[in-house]
């Protein structure tokens, strides 16, 4: 009997030991979170008029963007290449691309002082600015990453819609709203997709070119007019180790099997896309001469050569070896290097490099800073959990093939 | 397996949608703050030489800006001179003193403040274009705009712009606005104006650059040979003489280039008339098309 990779709810339980922990520092988060809006920025942060950006900015917001890059590569690989046999990967990169940017909208939220004219942006409009590109690229692919999902929610919600008590009396009006918005976005989908590879790669640049205006207070190791070319070539090479991490992570929580032959074709091109990245960025170093501040041994030079060395020299070499590409473990050590290296380059940019002309003192996240962050990475957690034990994200092994093709997921059936 | 949607109904679409794009073009393009670059633009010629950090400055710019601001008086302490101070949430400009090494009795003394660039950094930066430069030169914040994103401050080669950080509810961004609304009222600026020793010279700019090389040329003994301001960064309303190097008295070391000029080169640059991001789009919808193709024949 051929077995058939669906994606279904899954049945197992919410709560688990994990999850508990996750609750916890969730709430930790929370309350720190509270107290950033109820007393400022001055009682939970170690901003200050020399640094004005710090970890949110680096990590929620510039790391969130870049490792929900998986989003918009399995898109292009999968709806624009057509490559049929990595749509298991689609919807879970689907899922941690649009819970990412919900959480950077939410960091970005937390970090503006006047957060309640969030959305000045959509009509004061700055043509010259970075920033404002990425904030306006921003909201409108987050808003395709939903209409992306839309589909998934009509799934999993058509002939099954059954409202509690009075509501029961809107159960067929809702049900054929559902069925018109399925069929229209069944026909319409390929647009959204593209749109959504188009506003990532603008925004993804874009982030990079953020840092460019700041040129005389940035250390030259990271600063360099190519940077929005850099960050885009690092979000490209993010995007699969990332799918591969979460998948795997996934599948260890939900003890299922880690879908090895999908993930080690996937982590085949990790290397190419890996290799080009690295390319330009030593070939930035040299052409800029930059590289003479390697010599010195400081907090700078240590996390450039880990950023380049452990986020991209070691795991683009182990995932040359087929051995590696076919090993669990090895290859989640690969991927996680990956994941990491980027994560670190995006806090070398914002923080590392991030120099001042009258600092007094550098730059280090306070406790209620970094317990907001992983407040904000717990709850993501929880809501990837929630969503996939009540939609059909993961696909399991089943024993019929699927009912009929979708647009959003093209069922793998003989 | 079926096609979802028809080849024609694909091309149709993904043609309108690039239309409508290009169609959005140019009022986007064009978007952004007001930047009035005017020939008569005023400026401030600061003289270090002259300075004798009576802070008085320090005070009349707390009391024009409603402040809170101690007795006059009170700013006669120089004790505040044993360490270097930038300015702030609270005090827009600051007072510096630097040794001389040609004379101890007269130290230089260095006023800080928002250099009013001709081409800011912030202005540019600004997500919403908060900032604008005015005819009379001053660089000015708008608070019904800003959004508290504090590019502004990470921009700002200076490191002027500051920010309310304790302020939960409306915090400002603070900097000298060199006393747009006195300049519009036909007074001087608050500092210019009590200035009891004329290290100050107001004017327009154009005019204050020939004046400084003027006295650079009269006593070449008492002065550096460099009006900073002149070029750095592409010129900034306020400029500064000095007795010994700038780097000496702590300016940041700048190049002639405008700050914002590699940034917005990349910015206009990606979105030329938004020809690369249709291009793109293009681009992939053709290859979306074609692998389509290339599945059905295959299948």
């Amino acid at each position: 009997m051929q077995e058939h990779e669906i994606p279904t709810p899954l049945r197992k339980p919410f709560f688990t030991p994990g999850v508990f922990v996750l609750c916890l520092l969730a709430l930790n988060g929370l309350v720190f979170l509270a107290g950033r809006f109820i007393f400022g920025f001055a009682a939970v942060t170690n901003l200050n008029n020399q640094y004005p950006w710090g970890l949110w900015i680096a990590v929620d917001v510039a790391a969130g963007v870049a490792l929900a890059a998986g989003g918009f590569t399995t898109a292009a690989l999968g709806h624009v290449m057509h490559r049929e046999e990595f749509h298991a990967i689609i919807r879970p990169a689907l899922l941690t691309a649009m819970l990412g940017y919900t959480f950077v909208a939410v960091g970005v939220f937390s970090d503006i002082g006047r957060w309640y004219f969030i959305w000045h942006p959509l009509i004061m409009w700055n043509g010259s600015s970075a920033l404002f590109e990425v904030g306006i690229c921003v909201m409108i692919y987050m808003s395709v990453l939903y209409i992306e999902f839309l589909p998934i929610v009509c799934e999993r919600f058509i002939g099954r819609l059954n409202l509690p008590g009075p509501l029961k009396a809107f159960n067929r009006s809702l049900e054929a709203v559902l069925r018109v918005l399925d069929r229209t976005l069944e026909r319409t989908m390929f647009i959204f997709i593209i749109a959504g590879v188009v506003l990532s790669t603008l925004h993804q640049s874009s982030l990079g070119t953020l840092m460019v205006i700041s040129s005389a207070k940035m250390h030259p190791l990271w600063y360099t007019p190519i940077a929005p070319l850099l960050f885009l070539l690092s979000a490209i090479s993010v995007g699969f180790p990332m799918v591969i991490v979460e998948s795997m992570i996934a599948s260890r929580s939900f003890k299922l099997q880690p879908e090895m032959d999908v993930l080690s074709k996937l982590a085949r091109m990790m290397p190419p896309l890996l290799g080009v990245y690295l390319a330009f960025k030593i070939g930035d170093l040299v052409i800029r001469e930059a590289f003479v501040y390697l010599t010195e041994f400081n907090t700078a030079s240590v996390l450039y050569s880990l950023e380049v060395v452990g986020g991209v020299i070691i795991p683009l070499r182990m995932l040359l070896s087929p051995t590696v590409r076919k090993s669990p473990p090895l290859l989640f050590t690969a991927a996680l290097l990956v994941v990491l290296g980027v994560l670190l380059s995006r806090i070398n940019t914002f923080i590392t490099a991030y120099t001042p002309p009258y600092a007094t003192h550098s730059y280090f996240p306070s406790f209620g800073e970094i317990s907001v962050t992983v407040g904000f990475f717990s709850l993501l957690m929880l809501a990837y959990r929630f969503v996939v034990l009540n939609f059909s994200i993961i696909s399991v092994p089943h024993e019929q093939p699927a009912p009929r093709a979708k647009y959003s997921l093209r069922r793998t059936g003989p | 397996m079926t096609a979802t949607f028809d080849r024609r109904n694909f091309l149709k679409t993904i043609t309108a949608a690039g239309a409508a794009t290009a169609l959005a073009t140019p009022q986007g393009a064009k978007a952004g703050p007001k930047n009035i670059l005017s020939p008569k633009r005023n400026g401030v010629l600061v003289d270090t030489t002259v300075c004798v950090g009576c802070r008085n400055c320090e005070w009349a710019c707390k009391v024009a800006h409603d402040l809170p601001a101690e007795p006059l008086e009170s700013f006669k302490d120089r004790s505040v001179f044993s360490t270097k101070r930038r300015p702030d949430e609270n005090a827009l400009t600051v007072v510096n003193e630097y040794s001389n090494p040609r004379n101890t009795e007269l130290p230089y003394d260095v006023k800080v403040q928002c250099m009013h660039c001709d081409r800011p950094a912030c202005l540019s930066a600004c997500i919403v274009g908060a900032f604008s430069k005015q005819e009379n030169g001053a660089v000015v914040w708008d608070g019904d705009m800003c959004i508290g994103c504090r590019y502004c401050m990470a921009a700002c080669p200076f490191q002027v712009p500051a920010f309310e950080y304790g302020k939960a509810i409306n915090p400002e961004i603070r900097k000298c606005d060199f006393c747009a609304a006195r300049q519009a009222q036909g007074q001087l600026p608050a500092c210019v104006e009590i200035c009891p020793v004329e290290a100050l010279t107001f004017g327009p700019r154009e005019e204050l650059v020939r004046v400084a090389h003027d006295r650079i040329k009269r006593s070449p003994e008492r002065y550096v040979d460099h009006v900073y301001g002149e070029y750095e960064v592409g010129g900034t309303s306020w400029m500064y003489l000095a007795g010994k190097e700038f780097a000496e008295l702590q300016f940041p070391k700048l190049e002639t280039a405008p700050a914002p000029g590699t940034s917005e080169a990349i910015q206009h640059g990606i979105f030329a008339y938004f020809v690369p991001p249709v291009a793109l789009y293009g681009l992939l919808g053709a290859i979306m098309w074609l692998s389509k193709e290339r599945k059905q024949e295959s299948e």
